[in-house]
């Protein structure tokens, strides 16, 4: 069984967000880039456990994106996989960089392709579900559980107000969240194997973007904080019923 | 040509955000000059689906196939798709929810859509077709041109207010001939955690703890605080991790992310990674008994002081005003 781990490269929760050129694009000025936290945390390593207890007999990455793309592949393969491959393109919208990851999954006949729940600067939450399409694959999103046994998958995911347990049949995609498996951290003998792993660059497929970023807007400052003491809590519950009119 | 709305609901039941899907539909169908049509699947009462015309839907289209009372993103695309064509719809509207974000990219790839999702602000037809949505965690906004000809709307719940108006839709019923491979995903188990209380997505009113509440012994008065004001429960992570509260209560990054209209933090810091998944609430309550706590930062409203002081005098004084307002 061979496994695919979608990896995308995001600024580091902590970074300072800005725009520049008239509000249309970040600015990644003193941003470090990261793997996407669901990416490294949840879908790599369950795909690394997936094949250390034998299940899974090959462990690939992929990554939409440029050269600059390439720190954060290597430091995923550093914490595991066989080999990475990146498409060479930068891409915003979901719909490209599905079309892009399955134009090149379509050749290989993976049985599971994992993600991440989405990705923390975009927050769609929607590569995974796009590739399920153009790849003819069941889809399960925001797993907490994935196992396989006999070629079927039980997988655990979040519903409202619960959990529920499904059966599906492979191939399928999977999104990964909190739950799946513990992170890991790359160590020096994971470094030193990711130097010598094969990281392809495949040349993108012709395909149109159907969105576009226009313009970015920061949140309005907050006005300022009211604050209250414990005498006067009477207040502050007629402050949310009248001013913020909450309650 | 309409736009089409996918009009969820749980047994039967259509609840607050399936209106304020249907209402955002329809005000998009005036701007467009066009009609709004549900899409309701699985078993579902003709009565209930009428009265999705008082929030703007013309017509409703039923496809009552019991199969589609779970789940399951092939069905429910292939479903939405079939309708899409048959009413040559090009804009779909969906929730950003879990079958939203289940089906919505489905739908996108195969009616080649472009998507956005999360969507808080109608499209600006003015610039084209311009959706405003939180990006970067909530930190900032974004404006995304859909320039396509199909076009995927999912809608963050709690975005709008939704007012109930006059009419019923009209029910049709349709016949979508599926096949076994439409549900290869099978549900074998549901189990709710929720214990009655709305589900934390859902909730308008959030009361959440921290390390700063000590331990899981002291959680009571955080739940008698949100059962005076029927709040929900959550919490931040090193409170699910130490396991004082079950993991679905976990808000930030990694955990939910929601967008009550009241979120009151009791001894949590504010860290970036928590403040994350809740900073889109409208407003903000902060208790903490560090004045220096960054979550200040981010309130509308704070009180600095030991929490387990502060939390049941709150309590009672909501109570006090449950009473004189009552009726
Ligand atoms: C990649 C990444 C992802 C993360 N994701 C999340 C996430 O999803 N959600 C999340 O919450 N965190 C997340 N974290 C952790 C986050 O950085 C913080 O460590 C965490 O939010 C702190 O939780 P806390 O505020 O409960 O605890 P603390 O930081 O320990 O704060 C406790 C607060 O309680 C106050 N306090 C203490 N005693 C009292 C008292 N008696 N009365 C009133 N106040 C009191 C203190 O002044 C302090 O402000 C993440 C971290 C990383 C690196
Ligand atoms: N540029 C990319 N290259 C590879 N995988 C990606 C890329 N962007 C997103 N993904 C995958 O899709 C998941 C969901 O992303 P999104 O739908 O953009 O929020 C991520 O967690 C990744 O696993």
């Amino acid at each position: 069984m061979k496994i695919l781990v979608c990896i995308s490269q995001v600024p580091d929760t902590t970074s300072k967000i800005a725009f520049t050129d008239n509000n249309s694009q970040f600015s990644t000025a003193g941003v470090t880039m990261i793997i996407n936290p669901y990416d490294e945390w949840y879908s790599l390593v369950r795909a690394l456990e997936l094949k250390e207890s034998g299940v899974a007999t090959a462990v690939n990455l992929v990554t939409v994106g440029k050269a600059d793309a390439e720190p954060v592949i290597r430091k995923a393969l550093a914490i595991g996989g066989d080999e990475a491959i990146r498409i060479d393109t930068d891409a915003n919208d979901p719909y490209v960089i599905a079309a892009q990851i399955a134009e090149y999954a379509k050749t290989e006949n993976y049985d599971l392709v994992l993600c991440g729940k989405e990705t923390i600067d975009y927050n769609n939450g929607v590569v995974g579900g796009m590739l399920a399409e153009m790849l003819d694959m069941n889809y399960v999103g925001f797993a907490t559980k994935l196992d396989i046994a006999g070629g079927v998958a039980t997988i655990s995911r979040e519903i409202e107000g619960g959990e529920e347990i499904d059966t599906a049949t492979l191939p399928l995609v999977v999104s990964c969240q909190k739950g799946m498996s513990e992170a890991r951290i790359p160590n020096m003998r994971g470094i030193m194997a990711a130097r010598t792993k094969p990281l392809k660059v495949v040349a993108p497929a012709a395909i149109q973007s159907l969105t576009s970023i226009d313009s970015f807007e920061m949140p309005p400052a907050k006005t300022g904080v009211k604050m209250f003491t414990i005498d006067n809590l009477d207040a502050l519950v007629s402050a949310l019923h009248n001013e913020a009119k909450v309650i | 040509m309409s736009i089409l709305v996918l009009a969820e609901h749980s047994q039967n039941i259509f609840k607050k955000k399936t209106f304020e899907a249907v209402q955002y539909a329809s005000t998009l169908a005036q701007s467009m000059g066009t009609t709004t049509t549900a899409v309701v699947l699985g078993t579902a009462d003709t009565t209930a689906m009428q009265q999705l015309g008082a929030y703007g839907a013309q017509k409703v289209v039923h496809i009552a196939d019991a199969r589609l009372d779970t789940l399951s993103s092939r069905a429910y695309t292939k479903a939405i798709a079939t309708v899409a064509a048959n009413e040559g719809a090009t804009v779909i509207v969906t929730l950003h929810d879990v079958t939203g974000k289940a089906v919505s990219p489905r739908l996108a790839a195969k009616m080649k859509a472009g998507l956005v999702a999360g969507a808080i602000s109608q499209p600006d037809l003015s610039k084209g077709f311009v959706i405003k949505k939180a990006v970067f965690s909530g930190k900032a906004f974004a404006f995304i041109n859909i320039t396509s000809d199909n076009k995927v709307i999912t809608l963050m719940p709690n975005s709008f207010s939704v007012s109930k108006g006059e009419g019923a839709a009209t029910v049709e019923t349709l016949y979508v001939a599926f096949d076994d491979k439409d549900f290869s995903v099978q549900v074998k188990e549901i189990q709710t955690v929720s214990g009655g209380a709305v589900p934390l997505p859902e909730a308008e009113l959030v009361v959440s703890g921290g390390r700063g509440m000590k331990g899981p012994e002291n959680w009571g008065v955080l739940e008698d605080l949100a059962g005076a004001l029927g709040a929900s429960l959550a919490c931040s992570r090193p409170v699910a991790d130490s396991h004082w509260r079950p993991h679905h209560e976990h808000v930030g990054q990694t955990g939910g992310t929601i967008r009550p209209n009241l979120y009151i933090a009791v001894g949590i810091s504010g860290a970036i990674q928590h403040l994350a998944g809740v900073n889109s609430s409208k407003t903000i309550v902060v208790i903490n008994k560090d004045v220096e706590a960054p979550f200040f930062k981010a309130a509308d409203y704070g009180v600095v002081g030991d929490a387990l002081e502060i939390v049941p005098k709150l309590t009672e004084a909501v109570k006090k005003f449950k009473a004189e307002h009552a009726g």
